[in-house]
């Protein structure tokens, strides 16, 4: 259990406000949320601080190709004989503008086309799923591909290209939470009351969903980091953009794994994973915040151990003193 | 009904002493994170083969806790901490999970509250019906067979069978509720507030209904209600909770011409009586109290028109004033 949280004066603040605080409050209470926030939070800061933390230009060539790491260069050079350590604090800039940028964008995008779908029967709801169903039927990579072989390379043509592409299944799920909640007596209640389409959807559906729409949110994260570096790696992005894609991009084409020069492709591949388990990470917390059953059910294991009782299907009896 | 349960005392048979259900000193607890909420405490109940008790109280006294402990379907953070629950003298505290899904249904069925949700919107009745049947080892068509009898005996027309809960009526839900709960010919019926739902006569209707199949079929019935009214005719006897606790008990008429405790008479005075003279409704002030933290002494006295000094202080002690009718309260 954790401490019991200090008595506030319910006068003193709104409830809106006070379940605010209490969310936040449950959300750091959270390992889960707290681990994922601090290893996000350490991306966020080199990225923002890249010049002060690796003040070497990272296209410069400043070594021999592929040198082992030493004091001067802390994780080597690659094998044109870049400063592997100032990419990947550099890296982390355009990898990480990516990675958020499509996470909020596809988001946004698919909060729109699904809750408008979603709420809307008919042919509405029809053409705009027909799109969603067909751009979840298209294979990503090779539109991808296609895509990015057509457009002028450029961190903005990622962006746009990796939306495109990834829109559609979070309208998908949008969709099918809008048409469960619109099915609510409240939403009928707002109708009645002659409330607007847009405030019914927005301010009505939507602070239903929010859980699952952060969830997307980093979900898409970790998928345009990911798809951020597969394009790199296959060189459809401007490789002379540093970004932990492009690192990969480059160790692969200087022959890294043969050399065994490790230092030059673990480093960005553990970055990528990194990142995505912290967005993870931060779904489930959210997960269990929002979920009160899921985060009560260990609580509940951990009170009833004291009663020398386990969980089963039926309600379990105490028969022994407390422990 | 069926050659298939075991046979069971007739109503009117011997040793009406011997109670069917016998729940002693049963002590329910809910752990949340402010401690244990005792939402039962210390309750001890009978039920005799072929009678029915009834069980009132407001909202959150702990009725229905009683009633799902007996069955042992509370999930946890409920926990049974303590006491008996009898059933022909076996202990279901004691059953583990694969004898408690026999026991459940084959001899205490339960109706539960909103008939809506106890009924499965994509499954027709007839489904539902002889699900229960094929689980506890009914064969395929005597089931489908005893389906149609029980929709006739619950008063539906059997051709309903293949509807969807949807396109059946409030009240015919709920029979359709019963004739499951009666699928398997359990000897105890306990039934939770079953028509809270429901207009004043289809209530009526189907109470009169209940009280003729168990005239016929003869099981027992545990009856929860938050409305004493409907108790007076189709109870034998009376418990009023409050608190967790079990404040009055007494046989029906009893209780009705001689209600002893101040909350049993607030829960009189709070309903209309259809053919009696007009009085005026007077209610019960306040609401029922934290059991995280209840109050010292009487668990009523904060809301009782007639407290004394006294009840803040001590606890009442349940007291005989005639056969069967018991009373904690410091004012008898």
């Amino acid at each position: 259990m954790t401490n019991p949280e200090p008595p506030v004066s319910p006068a003193r603040r709104t409830r809106a406000a006070s379940t605010q605080l209490d969310f936040l409050r449950r959300m750091l209470g959270q390992p889960k949320a707290i681990v994922g926030l601090v290893v996000l939070a350490v991306f966020f800061l080199v990225a923002i601080f890249a010049p002060l933390i690796a003040p070497v230009d990272p296209s410069r060539y400043v070594g021999r190709p592929h040198e082992f790491p030493s004091a001067a260069h802390w994780l080597g050079t690659t094998g044109q004989g870049q400063d592997v350590f100032a990419q990947l604090v550099w890296g982390a800039r355009v990898s990480l503008f990516i990675g958020f940028s499509v996470g909020a964008l596809t988001t946004l995008l698919g909060l729109v086309v699904g809750m408008i779908a979603g709420y809307m029967p008919g042919v509405i709801d029809g053409l705009l799923n027909m799109f969603t169903n067909v751009f979840l039927l298209i294979p990503g990579l090779p539109l991808l591909i296609t895509l990015a072989s057509f457009l002028p390379p450029g961190t903005v043509t990622v962006i746009l290209v990796l939306t495109f592409t990834g829109w559609a299944w979070p309208a998908r799920v949008f969709r099918s939470q809008v048409l469960s909640l619109r099915e609510k007596d409240f939403v009928s209640a707002s109708v009645v009351g002659g409330e607007g389409l847009m405030r019914i959807v927005f301010v009505e559906i939507l602070p239903n969903m929010l859980s699952l729409v952060v969830s997307s949110f980093f979900g898409a994260v970790t998928y345009a980091i990911a798809s951020d570096a597969g394009l790199a790696f296959l060189g459809f992005e401007n490789v002379n953009t540093v970004s932990w894609g492009t690192m990969l991009y480059w160790a692969s084409n200087s022959s890294a794994l043969l050399q065994e020069a490790w230092w030059t492709f673990l480093p960005p591949g553990l970055c990528i994973a990194l990142v995505a388990f912290a967005t993870t990470m931060l779904i489930y917390a959210m997960d269990e915040v929002t979920n009160p059953r899921l985060r009560s059910e260990k609580e509940i294991d951990r009170v009833l151990r004291k009663y020398h009782v386990t969980a089963k299907r039926s309600t379990p009896v105490a028969r022994k003193p407390l422990a | 009904m069926s050659p298939q349960n075991a046979p069971r005392p007739s109503p009117a048979s011997p040793s009406p002493d011997v109670p069917l259900l016998d729940v002693r000193d049963l002590r329910v607890e809910y752990l949340t994170r402010r401690g244990p909420v005792r939402a039962v405490d210390g309750v001890s109940l009978a039920i005799r083969p072929g009678e029915v008790v009834g069980l009132a109280g407001e909202s959150g006294s702990g009725k229905s806790t009683i009633a799902h402990a007996v069955l042992r379907i509370l999930r946890p953070p409920a926990l049974i901490t303590s006491g008996q629950v009898l059933f022909r003298e076996r202990d279901t505290l004691d059953m583990d999970d694969a004898e408690l899904e026999q026991f459940r249904w084959q001899s205490i069925a339960i109706v539960f509250q909103s008939a809506m949700n106890a009924l499965n919107p994509v499954l027709r009745v007839r489904e539902q019906l002889t699900d229960v049947m094929l689980h506890h080892g009914v064969p395929k068509n005597e089931a489908a067979a005893r389906a149609v009898r029980l929709f006739d005996l619950v008063g539906i027309d059997p051709a309903r069978l293949d509807a969807y809960p949807h396109q059946l009526s409030g009240g015919m839900r709920q029979r359709a509720v019963i004739a499951i709960a009666l699928a398997l010919n359990p000897d105890l019926l306990i039934m939770d507030e079953p028509t809270t739902a429901l207009d004043v006569v289809v209530q009526k209707d189907i109470l009169q209904q209940l009280a003729r199949l168990r005239r016929e079929l003869g099981f027992s019935v545990l009856f929860i209600t938050h409305d004493l009214s409907l108790l007076v005719e189709f109870s034998d006897r009376i418990a009023i909770m409050y608190a967790g606790e079990i404040v009055e008990r007494a046989p029906a008429r009893e209780l009705f011409e001689r209600p002893l405790h101040p909350y049993t008479l607030g829960l009189m005075n709070s309903f209309p009586s259809v053919s009696g003279p007009k009085i005026k409704l007077s209610g019960i002030p306040g609401s029922p109290p934290d059991l995280a933290a209840p109050p010292t002494g009487c668990r009523f006295h904060p809301r009782c028109p007639r407290a004394l000094p006294l009840c803040a202080q001590s606890t009442p002690l349940t007291k005989t004033v005639s056969t069967g009718h018991t009373v904690a309260c410091h004012l008898v």
